[in-house]
């Protein structure tokens, strides 16, 4: 029977390639298809990248200002930045280098700062189907910035590396060369377009949150309560006195804890949530 | 004695980084209960709106254009602009308003 059946196997191997369609042909044209696929989505998020690079420039601009207070060169801070890509964390370090903290102070402060991250990234792998490959995983949390998380969840689907990747690459030079010409000539820009190119990024904020809200009333709910407990937080001095990553965090933990426990979304609801979000064409890294 | 700045900067970016790696090692598949899928639905919107309000209006010289802006953007992104375009209409709107506030 084995043997039977290995010849049929080689036979049907035969008439395939006679026919023109050998199953080595055909892997080739999936895996043809599925690198246009990864370059289509890359490019993608090359695209969605550059608004988020040119909102990174202004604030890197004025982290390079304050960067160079802290005795930092234009390279160092381009290095610093291109490796980190953490804004409020960056001011973190920077200045607590600038008080002579050691490098444990360094690792606890900026565990703190980022702590956000491991809150996004949780949201991010809730919305990847079990199975999904741990190179997939990191490459997606690798990328992770406030803006890059944003336009991310914006997007319909899982979340995809290629397209991380992609807003990465164009995004975070920007933000290391913001930075290191900051340091390097504290005025080239006008106060007038800074000012103008700080809100980018809070426009990139709304454009992934204000359409969510208009669908779903629990998330108009949600956001209207951020809006107001996040005014009240840094009115309040006691809480205006935390940084605004710690008070990030902890408004982020208690309002999503509060809209979870009294309005819990049904397993299977639509929206873009994680178990509804269909697994994406030739997804492997 | 100060740390050499370079171990500085790796140390900070590796920390960092560690940050956005840790659930992605940990997390193997979706979670299924209903509270923690609830709360991580809600996690996304409701961080970037804490982290827009009222730093937003904090960012730009002119306060009042840095409000403009918000309410700018917040209709823009309701009627369906794509990301680019509302981040585009929010840096107008402040450039040309504080232009305007400048000549008074």
């Amino acid at each position: 029977m084995g043997r039977d059946g290995a010849r049929q196997d080689r036979e049907a191997e035969i008439e395939r390639k006679k026919k023109g369609y050998g199953t080595i042909r055909r892997d080739k044209r999936e895996t043809e298809e599925s690198r246009i696929n990864r370059i289509t989505v890359f490019l993608e998020g090359v695209r969605d990248g550059f608004p988020i690079g040119l909102g990174y420039f202004a604030v890197a601009f004025s982290l390079g200002i304050a960067a160079r207070g802290y005795g930092f060169t234009p390279f160092q801070g381009f290095l610093a930045s291109l490796l980190t890509y953490a804004s409020a964390g960056q001011y973190i370090g920077f200045s607590i280098y600038a008080a002579n903290a050691t490098l444990l102070q360094l690792v606890i402060l900026t565990a703190i700062t980022n702590l956000r991250y491991i809150l996004m990234g949780l949201a991010l792998n809730q919305r990847m189907p079990e199975g999904t490959s741990l190179g997939r995983r990191m490459l997606v949390g690798s990328c992770i910035t406030d803006e890059i998380f944003g336009v991310t969840i914006a997007r319909p689907g899982v979340p995809d590396p290629w397209f991380t990747f992609g807003a990465l690459c164009t995004a975070v030079p920007m933000w290391a060369a913001g930075t290191a010409v900051g340091i390097s000539m504290g005025s080239i820009l006008p106060d007038s377009v800074v000012s103008a190119l700080s809100v980018a990024l809070f426009g990139m904020f709304l454009a992934v949150i204000v359409p969510q809200a208009r669908r779903d009333k629990k998330v108009l709910a949600a956001v209207a309560a951020s809006f107001a407990c996040s005014y009240a937080a840094s009115a309040i001095p006691a809480a205006a006195s935390l940084s605004a990553g710690t008070r990030t965090i902890i408004l982020t933990v208690s309002i999503s804890s509060f809209f979870a426990l009294a309005f819990p979304r049904d397993a299977g609801e639509d929206g873009t949530d994680a178990g509804t979000a269909a697994p994406e064409k030739g997804a492997s890294v | 004695m100060k740390p050499n700045i370079y171990l500085y900067i790796f140390v900070m970016a590796f920390a960092t980084w560690c940050m956005r790696v840790i659930p992605s090692l940990v997390m193997k598949k979706p979670i299924q209960n209903r509270f923690a899928q609830s709360f991580l639905y809600y996690v996304p919107y409701v961080t970037l709106a804490v982290m827009t309000f009222p730093a937003m209006v904090q960012a730009t010289n002119e306060p009042l254009a840095g409000a403009a802006a918000l309410i700018v953007g917040i209709f823009a992104a309701w009627f369906g602009a794509d990301l680019i375009y509302v981040a585009l209409a929010c840096c107008v709107t402040v450039f040309v308003l504080e232009f305007l506030t400048g000549m008074m």
